[in-house]
């Protein structure tokens, strides 16, 4: 009898308390974590190893979203091809768009010999869908801690970036706007004035979400020493973007590896010191600060001029030949059913995207489709390590590790 | 700058390394057996410190007519020195396999995993060769170029269904 406890609800002692935990069965259980769970936005599943609510191994299993990215790019033309970036990360495609369309000029030949008003439009478009990406993840994480009202702030924000994206290109998500050698279209009229309009409300925005979440005690306590990665373990696993960033390391392609127009624009790169979830946070939120300052700048600087390269092997001819003449007639048919003739080689051209290193590995063989079309997409590499960091972690410390991974379904599983 | 790196590897690997540049991008085509010895210089040399991978994929050359059919690329970024270099390994069809680099650089995990979900090259001493985006059941490697892209197969479990 002496074995017999009696529990008396809150009359226990620490001693009892440690006695307790002998007895708690401590086999290890299997819980499922996803595919379709209100945190693991994208599709992804975790197979996790649990010992009470710490988590001892996790294995993740992405590949619910994959759609054949590769083999459909090889059976479409160069042209073609852009539509399928758009949904590849589909909360900023035009950073795709551009990544993709810049592996085929660097083939064609034609890096840095874009008109300057197609290379500031590439810019201005995709430093937006760098707002874009940084304002959903953010957001998406802070509501998922349970911070709604940051939510709908920053989304709010986003739909102002969709709508004048969608003015640009005629769709709100999935915009197909960039094309080999320039641009689909000139920027609409009104979009200079709209644009700072939009900068300034955004700007308004972000002091309103920084005050809610900042010095947010529980949002602070779930993200700060949460999912730690040293600058060593970011670079041997080949960790870029903000989440580099944030442990410390000052790496951006925009300015380690300067394309287009960046050497140009003035913009700071923000560090973390730590490499927890908190400052990858604050790197996006620092992120959007200077992505606005670049977008100021372009508007500023930007010339009048052309928008797509003049060379009849990349553009279609202008609406008015194709219908009067003949030839106009013919190039944009052999444009349109054939594709561009991109000469035999391979490249791989790489772009600073919303979350990190976006590369496209392209293989011509002298006709109008890509032999091969890898992209090397910053979300996979990322995803790759969540399984090792949340070792040790608690099950509720997986939801904000894998909100700062920001990983994109559809740019992940391709 | 890169082109240093290339001339690096050849004076010290000499057979066992053919290098090529094409638009910009330095390759080194490396001897399948000598690929981990490459690779772990690249890694240690103070002067190399490729301390970063960037991806790993394969390349059918079925319809380019070269021989041997896959060629194997890792792509490789030194953050310390700002510089790129691009290892390939050539390999047979009947003999699809490399030995793997995940022991060098453990962010080449996943992506070698993906090379053999969607090519079927074997990477020997990976610790967990599964297949990644597709299921266990999958049959073929559907980016080989003699897979139809047309091919279906949706997987139907029937356990219970009788």
């Amino acid at each position: 009898m002496s074995s017999l406890k009696t529990y008396v609800l809150g009359r226990k002692t620490a001693e009892d308390l440690d006695r307790d935990d002998d007895d708690l069965p401590n086999e290890l259980m299997t819980v499922n974590m996803g595919p379709s769970h209100p945190a693991m936005h994208g599709t992804v599943r975790i197979v996790l190893t649990v010992d009470g609510e710490r988590v001892v191994s996790g294995d993740v299993q992405p590949g619910f979203l994959h759609r054949c990215f590769e083999k459909e790019a090889e059976h479409a033309t160069w042209t073609q091809v852009f539509p399928y970036t758009d949904r590849l990360n589909y909360v900023s495609p035009m950073l795709n768009n551009v990544g993709y369309a810049m592996a085929v000029e660097k083939l064609l030949d034609l890096t840095g010999k874009l008109p300057r008003r197609a290379e500031y439009i590439r810019v201005i478009v995709g430093e937006i869908s760098r707002i874009t990406d940084h304002l959903t993840c953010t957001g998406a994480s802070a509501m998922e801690l349970g911070a709604f009202t940051p939510f709908l702030y920053l989304l709010k924000s986003r739909e102002w970036f969709y709508q004048l994206l969608e003015k640009v290109s005629g769709a709100r998500l999935t915009h197909s706007y960039v094309r080999i050698g320039g641009v689909f279209a000139d920027l609409p009229d009104g979009f200079h004035d709209e644009l700072l309009g939009l900068l300034d409300k955004t700007e308004a925005v972000m002091v309103e979400v920084e005050a809610l979440l900042n010095n947010n005690k529980i949002f602070h306590d779930r993200m700060a020493g949460v999912g730690v990665l040293t600058a060593e373990d970011c670079t041997r696993l080949g960790i870029t973007g903000p989440m580099l960033r944030a442990s410390g390391v000052d790496y951006d392609v925009r300015k380690d590896f300067p394309y287009s127009i960046y050497d140009d624009l003035e913009f700071d790169v923000p560090v973390g010191s730590k490499g927890d979830c908190f400052d990858r946070y604050l790197v996006r939120i620092a992120e959007i600060r200077q992505s606005i300052r670049i977008l100021r700048q372009c508007l500023a600087q930007i010339p009048d001029g052309p928008i797509i390269v003049d060379d009849p092997r990349v553009a279609l001819p202008p609406k008015s030949e194709t219908y009067n003449t003949i030839e106009g007639m013919i190039r944009h048919f052999k444009h349109i059913m054939d594709g561009i003739r991109v000469p035999p080689g391979e490249a791989y051209t790489f772009i600073e995207g919303g979350n990190g290193e976006l590369g496209f590995f392209i293989r011509a063989d002298g006709t109008g489709r890509p032999y091969k079309c890898y992209v090397r997409s910053p979300s996979f590499v990322h995803l790759s390590t969540v399984g090792n960091t949340i070792k040790g972690h608690l099950i509720a410390d997986i939801v904000p590790i894998f909100g700062m991974i920001n990983m994109i379904g559809g740019e992940c599983d391709k | 700058m890169a082109r240093s790196v290339l001339d690096a590897l050849t004076s010290r690997f000499g057979d066992a390394i053919t290098t090529r540049s094409d638009h910009g991008d330095e390759v080194a085509v490396v001897a399948r057996d000598r690929l981990v010895e490459v690779a772990t210089f690249l890694r240690d040399d103070p002067a190399m410190a490729f301390d970063s991978p960037v991806f790993c994929t394969c390349l059918d050359r079925l319809h380019l007519n070269e021989d041997p059919r896959f060629e194997v690329s890792w792509q490789l970024r030194s953050l310390r020195h700002r510089q790129r270099i691009r290892l390939a390994v050539q390999v047979p069809e009947e003999d699809a396999r490399v030995p793997s680099l995940t022991g060098v650089w453990a962010g080449l995990d996943w992506q070698e995993r993906e090379t053999y979900d969607m090519y079927g090259i074997r990477f020997d001493g990976h610790h967990d060769l599964r297949r990644i985006y597709l299921y266990e059941e999958f049959v073929g490697w559907p980016l080989r170029k003699d897979y139809p892209k047309e091919k279906r197969q949706p997987l139907v479990r029937r356990t219970g269904l009788e």
